[in-house]
């Protein structure tokens, strides 16, 4: 979690240091980085007792595949079980292959938009003061604690058709990529607001002090040292646009081949009882989803590499 | 390409750093900017920079009014206390990037920083990166990078100051070498008057945003103008009223015109000199006196012995302000 | 002048994209007036709704506390074998499409299944029922607690704990009287977190219970199905009452986070 993000104000709730933190503990077995600076081991002290970190392991497994594993891989089997013929052609199926497109291409789309105006508010918040900078820095948490059904009617209505300010993206692409973008706000800002405040000032005094002016400094020593925060971020807003569903319900109106994303037309699929085309559905969402989690996992320790 | 700091303030908020501060820096020389922590060193080393801008005052680098001028434009190189490596970059990059920045051929740019890392003696490490390199290395190529463009000034905060103790002394003195091969104006900062008396042309002593004295090392050591200075360049100690350096002392066993009666409290022999604590006044003193000397008087604790500075000693009123 | 051109644009996406629409929701729903806000939120379906979510919420936020400090436990404080496996699998919540766990869920506790079968035998109905919506919700937010404990826990470090055995305490007495109080905030901070994640929780629940009004509706559902029903009044007293739950909630993350640090 982003308990031990540096930022200066209080991190968030459901954070996406989440993912990259998991990396944090896994270094700790071995003695690994901490801020306390010093190199931890477990000790045998505690440790004699194997049995109870078997009974531990053994319960804490157990409630994982219990929950988590067995679910998923029902899923993967469910969708392959008529065979691999079968699975294509449920992904085929002419509004589950408009849905994947969709649901790709518009968090594509979002993914880059973030990745702009994540690092722009980042920056801003960061590097610019204001009169209210405190209150628009805690705003940008809200869309993690929101949840996703009511962020999807909290935009119906202004940009819905009885919208007062003449916007009406009800059942348009647009009104998808709004919902989109609303719920991964946060992403890319959180994961890059630390990153630039530890950024060493120095560094960009010396680029002053050798000739390079404001924005070659940004572009040859800012920026590439953000870079992996920047791409982390990214990665994670990708991954939760694709996943999304609460806040695209309402807005999109869900019309087939035009507005329905994929975890819209997977719920439909389930209520109709076709439940091999949504799990195939399914599938491919949970393979983009490892891929991305791999991605992310591959930035963060080029992040880590070049930060030390 | 001297540097001409005229009354110079500077406050942070409401603190004032720098009170109507001026120094002038010969061309060609190298000054030590020397004092304790939190005396407006590294802020005027960064005024003269372009890193800050003072409130009042002017600087002018070469002859020409640089108060007003960004960083960018002064030609001044900066090397900091932390190195501020690009460590995104290979040692060679950070090094080009001056010259780079000035857009200079790629040809050019290799011949230029193939010499400087000759001269820092960093060739070996041209394709590595900073966080491969030691602390010491890390700062040679600080210096290669700031002279590869080469500046009319260079500027050093506390270059020395993240290093250990040994490596520090070999950088000083490499600095010293360096300097009188490249003969850049140069101004560094530091709180340590050896280093500053082993490598500088000249001190300015600066405290409280104030300059104490300045001048060569001779003379700030030896003809302190005022008790700070004194304190600040050298050990010293209070003989009847009066500031004076413990290795200007003379001690006998007889009273001698303008000498003081003092009780020995103890005798250090430290090496080749020796160290004589005593008590007079009420207050503790004491010299450093050769052991030839010390032989001669052999002191025990509890003697008597009259103290009085030597005839060419400077002395200082212990109030003088 | 740069400056003022970046802090513009940022202000104003985040003016279009946060700000307008949730200053509108509000105005929409206090519009009518406190009368009928109280009156839609104290309906009884409204109200249903509302115990069916706090029955929820309290069973998913205990089985992942639970859950949560047992695995930060073995993660910091024990090798095994699987380790970093067990480390990223935890992860993996987070990036699974709520509409998946549903369906995940459905197929190895839905009736037809042999668990799902076997269970409704013995009259345990899961899926379209409570158990299976606290299965989902626990899913979802399975990370939360885990994440919220692993940094103080490494920070604490174990010589406290070692003191605590070397003096004669027998496990759980060190985990209670050291370890325990050591993790307080951050451990709260995580169940906050969880908490919010539960109440919040749409898309898995929608799938896994049936949305069955009055019976499997939380308020999540509710909001949708009172939108759908064009009762919009029902459906945004109901969206500002989470709202208001989602600031609560960041108010007091923000309020415990300096002590999560500070332990």
């Amino acid at each position: 979690m982003t308990v031990d993000t540096q930022q200066v104000q209080a991190p968030g709730p459901p954070a996406p240091d989440s993912l990259p933190s998991g990396n944090d503990a896994e270094a700790t077995g071995r003695g690994g980085r901490r801020s306390g600076g010093r190199s931890w081991r477990p000790s045998s002290v505690i440790d004699q007792s194997g049995s109870v970190t078997m009974l531990s392991l053994g319960g804490v497994v157990m409630f994982l595949s219990l929950i988590v594993l067995i679910p998923l891989a029902a899923v993967v089997w469910r969708s392959s079980e008529q065979g691999l013929g079968y699975f294509w052609q449920a992904i085929r199926t002419p509004d589950a292959w408009a849905a994947l497109k969709l649901t790709i291409a518009a968090s594509l789309v979002v993914a880059l938009v973030n990745l702009v105006m994540g690092t722009l508010i980042a920056w801003v918040l960061i590097r610019d003061d204001f009169p209210g900078k405190r209150v628009v820095d805690a705003l940008i948490d809200l869309p993690f604690a929101l949840p996703t059904i009511v962020a999807g009617l909290v935009l119906l209505g202004i940009y819905g058709p009885e919208s007062p300010i003449g916007i009406n993206l009800a059942y348009s692409r647009a009104g998808v990529v709004a919902a989109l973008l609303f719920v991964t706000l946060p992403f890319v800002v959180r994961t890059v607001q630390p990153v630039l405040l530890e950024l060493d000032a120095e560094m960009e005094e010396a680029a002053a002090s050798l000739g390079a002016g404001r924005w070659l400094t940004f572009r040859r020593i800012i920026l590439p040292n953000l870079l992996p925060a920047v791409l982390s971020g990214t990665a994670l807003a990708f991954t939760r646009s694709m996943a999304e569903f609460g806040s695209t319900v309402l807005i999109s109106g869900n019309l087939p081949f035009q507005t329905q994303v994929a975890s819209v037309q997977i719920f439909g699929q389930i209520e109709s009882d076709n439940i091999t085309g949504a799990a195939a559905v399914s599938t491919v969402l949970l393979a983009v989803a490892l891929v991305a989690l791999v991605t992310l996992d591959l930035v963060q320790r080029w992040g880590r590499r070049i930060n030390d | 390409m001297g540097i001409d700091v005229r009354n110079v303030n500077k406050a942070f908020g409401s603190t004032p750093v720098l009170r109507d501060v001026s120094v002038d820096v010969t061309a060609g020389s190298l000054t030590a900017l020397l004092g304790p922590s939190g005396g407006g060193k590294s802020t005027l080393l960064r005024v003269i920079a372009g890193l800050e801008k003072p409130d009042t005052g002017t600087v002018v680098i070469s002859g020409v009014d640089a108060t007003r001028l960004a960083p960018q434009r002064r030609n001044v190189g900066f090397v900091f206390q932390h190195y501020a490596a690009f460590k995104h970059m290979t040692v060679f990059d950070n090094v080009a990037f001056g010259l780079q920045v000035r857009k200079r051929s790629k040809s050019e740019i290799r011949a230029r920083v193939g010499e400087l890392l000759e001269l820092v003696h960093l060739e070996a490490f041209a394709t590595r990166y900073p966080a491969q390199l030691s602390g010491g290395q890390r700062q040679r190529m600080a210096l290669a990078r700031a002279l590869a463009v080469e500046p009319q000034v260079l500027l050093l905060d506390e270059p020395f100051g993240a290093l250990d103790a040994q490596v520090r002394k070999e950088l000083r003195a490499w600095l010293r070498r360096l300097h009188d091969e490249v003969h850049v104006t140069t101004v560094f900062v530091t709180h340590d008057q050896e280093e500053a008396i082993e490598v500088a042309d000249n001190i300015v002593v600066l405290a409280d945003g104030e300059v104490r004295q300045a001048g060569t090392p001779a003379e700030v050591y030896d003809q302190p103008v005022n008790p700070f200075v004194m304190r600040f360049l050298g050990p010293v100690t209070n003989i009847g009223d009066r500031l004076v350096r413990p290795h200007d002392l003379e001690l006998s066993r007889d009273a001698e015109p303008g000498s003081s009666a003092a009780e020995v409290t103890r005798v250090l022999r430290l090496g080749f000199e020796v160290r004589v604590e005593m008590r007079l006044d009420n207050h503790d003193a004491w010299a450093q006196i050769t052991r030839r000397a010390a032989d001669r008087l052999s002191l025990r604790p509890g003697d008597t012995v009259y103290v009085r500075p030597n005839a060419e000693a400077r002395t200082l009123a212990a109030d003088a302000a | 002048m740069t400056k003022h051109i970046l802090r513009s644009a940022a202000l104003l996406y985040l003016l279009m994209l946060l700000v307008l629409p949730l200053a509108f929701i509000a105005y929409r729903t206090f519009e009518a007036g406190l009368g009928t806000f109280w009156a839609s939120l104290t309906s009884p379906s409204a109200l249903h709704a509302f115990r069916v979510t706090i029955i929820v919420a309290f069973w998913a936020v205990l089985l992942n506390t639970i859950f949560g400090v047992a695995t930060a436990l073995l993660l910091v404080r024990h090798t095994f074998i699987g380790k970093r496996g067990l480390n990223a699998l935890i992860d993996l919540p987070l990036a699974v499409s709520p509409v998946v766990v549903g369906l995940a869920l459905i197929l190895v506790y839905g009736r037809f299944t042999p668990v799902g079968g076997w269970l409704d035998a013995v009259g345990i109905q899961i899926i379209f029922s409570i158990p299976g919506m606290v299965l989902a919700t626990v899913f979802v937010s399975l990370p939360l607690v885990v994440r919220s404990v692993v940094p103080v826990l490494e920070e604490l470090g174990d010589e406290q704990e070692q003191a605590a055995r070397t003096l004669g305490a027998g496990r759980s007495a060190t985990f209670r009287r050291i370890t325990l109080p050591g993790i307080r905030a951050a451990l709260g901070y995580g169940i906050v977190l969880c908490l919010a994640r539960a109440l919040g929780e749409y898309g898995a629940v929608a799938v896994v219970s049936g949305r069955l009004v009055d019976q499997t509706q939380t308020i999540t559902l509710f909001v949708e199905e009172r939108f759908q029903n064009f009762d919009q009044p029902a459906a945004f007293a109901a969206s500002t009452a989470l709202g208001l739950l989602a600031v609560a909630t960041l108010l007091i993350t923000k309020l415990i986070a300096p002590k999560v640090r500070s332990s």
